[in-house]
């Protein structure tokens, strides 16, 4: 409201005819760009920190044991059942064209190079990526956070950096791992219709794919993890008072941490089919 | 009851601090000195800006206007490790406590023994937890998590956590507020044996008469934002202002039930 009012008083000050919804569009595009400078900020922040001295290993390792304990339930689970899905689903167009030899290497491929990696980081966004939202808001409204300021601990060095560099080196970790369980789903699934040996399956799969094919998607959920650690840290780092603020914290903190999965997608896809 | 003269040298003064929230004013003008090795405390209504007050001594709120001096360096123009100097030497207890909900109590008091007292070895640390612990009377929930604490010991343990690093100032932010009449006596007799033995200089907020008594040197009290009477116990008891003997005085005498 305030807000508002400034833009008012500085149009008319200044003789602008402004209506109230061009008024408004300049309020929340105000603040658009505040919250914008906010996240650059904090991320230069986080990326000096890293680079800093004292960097806190045993928190590291703490982070990296809870993202991976976290979710390996989970990304087991989906990983089967996305080999079985998509195994399930080409079988019958490829039967159509006499390719089910294709099967296995073509549910590889998917898997390796989208599948696994994507669907790793958005359940990883939603489970993650809510817990350090939750996590860190909650320190928020309550002063802990305040408290590691007063004792002279940097929080941003203290509880950031370990949470997104744990998170970037385990979503990669994560998604090789799913990628492993999705195969061995598909491997599952072919042998509901067919019948076919796992080193066969194996043989076949990897016919077609080459250790190269691996580095792309590496590299992409590496930044998955890295997106997913910073919007869950900087939407519980910038709570605000009162503790139905660490729900939306959490909230946001997955919706636009899944977003950002897929942007980072789209931009990964364009990149790699440049090369 | 002590009587000891305090030293004349201030280790914090304020002048002129203004800080809002938007378009809020919360402190407006105020002006205040703390001596060396002397128990300060705040009185006002709730919502004065009493922690708001003591954050924009740390830095955990910056002030709008205004000049704050802690050891004689003014607070809002220092760098970072200029800041975490400063800040090593003061102790804070927020009134929520504010312990660390991932660590037990043990690793909570360690927190910042660790990083302010750097180069402890192991036997000196375990001896001092056990010794913060024990000035608090909590010595058997050192293994506890903080979820498991009632909130009198939750604000027990943040009074531990606080003097571990035996701070040269002190600010407590309503140390026995929540308190039993019993703990509440000990928790004051523990401040004032904090002054002598540290020589440190507090600031208390309190709500507390009890507390009040027994630990105040001089007392400060704030209305609307700005320092509104200072003097000792005595001069704020003997006085006819009726807005301070709500503070002192017992209220609704014609509503007692018995
Ligand atoms: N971070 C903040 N953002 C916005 N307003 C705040 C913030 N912190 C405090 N305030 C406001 O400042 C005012 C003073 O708050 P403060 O916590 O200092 O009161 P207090 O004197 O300590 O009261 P109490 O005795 O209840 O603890 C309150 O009106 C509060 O709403
Ligand atoms: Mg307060």
């Amino acid at each position: 409201m305030q807000q508002y009012k400034r833009v008012k008083n500085y149009a008319r000050g200044r003789s602008i005819a402004l209506t109230d919804t061009s008024v408004e569009h300049t309020v929340s595009f105000k603040k658009f760009l505040v919250n914008l400078a906010d996240v650059f900020l904090f991320v230069t922040q986080v990326f000096r920190n890293t680079f800093a001295r004292g960097f806190e290993f045993r928190e590291f390792l703490k982070q990296c044991f809870q993202i991976g304990n976290k979710s390996l339930g989970l990304i087991s689970i989906t990983g089967i059942i996305i080999g079985l899905v998509l195994t399930i689903q080409s079988r019958p167009v490829l039967v159509d064209f006499g390719a089910v030899n294709m099967l296995p290497s073509m549910v590889t491929i998917s898997l390796i190079r989208e599948m696994g990696p994507v669907i790793t980081a958005l359940i990883c966004a939603g489970k993650i990526g809510s817990s350090m939202g939750a996590e860190l808001g909650s320190m928020r409204v309550t002063e802990q956070i305040d408290a590691m300021e007063v004792s002279s601990t940097n929080p941003i060095k203290f509880l950031v950096v370990p949470r997104v560099l744990a998170c970037t080196l385990m979503i990669p970790l994560l998604t090789l791992y799913a990628d492993a369980l999705g195969i061995f789903g598909g491997w599952l699934a072919a042998n509901i219709k067919g019948d076919i040996s796992a080193v066969l399956f194996l043989t076949q799969a990897f016919r077609d794919v080459e250790f190269i094919d691996l580095i792309p998607a590496v590299i992409k959920s590496f930044f998955f993890g890295m997106v997913i650690a910073l919007v869950g840290c900087y939407k519980g780092y910038h709570a605000s008072a009162g503790t139905e603020s660490v729900g939306v914290a959490a909230n946001t903190a997955v919706v636009m941490a899944s977003l950002l999965v897929i942007f980072v997608d789209l931009i990964a896809v364009q990149i790699t089919d440049l090369l | 009851m002590k009587k000891e003269t305090p030293n004349t040298e201030s280790v914090v003064a304020i002048r002129n601090l203004k800080k809002g929230f938007g378009p809020k004013e919360v402190l407006k003008d105020v002006s205040l000195d703390l001596k060396k090795q002397e128990n300060l405390v705040v009185l006002g209504k709730s919502g004065t800006g009493k922690s708001v007050l003591i954050k924009c001594i740390v830095r955990l709120l910056r002030a709008d206007a205004g000049e704050i001096s802690v050891f004689g360096e003014e607070i809002n123009g220092l760098d970072k490790p200029a800041l975490d100097d400063i800040r090593k030497r003061i102790g804070f207890l927020f009134q929520s406590a504010a312990l660390y909900d991932s660590m037990t109590v043990r690793e909570n008091l360690e927190f910042p023994l660790r990083r302010i007292r750097k180069g402890l070895s192991e036997q000196e640390i375990d001896q001092k937890v056990h010794d913060a612990l024990e000035n608090v009377g909590l010595v058997e929930a050192i293994d506890k998590m903080p979820s498991e604490l009632s909130g009198g010991m939750r604000k027990r343990i943040g009074l531990a956590r606080t003097i571990i690093v035996d701070p040269e100032i002190i600010l407590y932010d309503e140390p026995t507020t929540g308190l039993d009449p019993v703990t509440s006596n000990e928790i004051s007799i523990l401040i004032n044996e904090i002054q002598q033995k540290y020589k440190a200089s507090s600031i208390i907020i309190t709500h507390d008469m009890e507390c009040v008594r027994t630990v105040a040197d001089r007392i400060i009290m704030l209305k609307e934002g700005a320092v509104y009477k200072e003097g000792s116990f005595k001069e704020f008891q003997g006085g006819d202002d009726d807005y301070i003997n709500s503070f002192f005085k017992p209220q609704n005498t014609e509503l007692n039930k018995n």
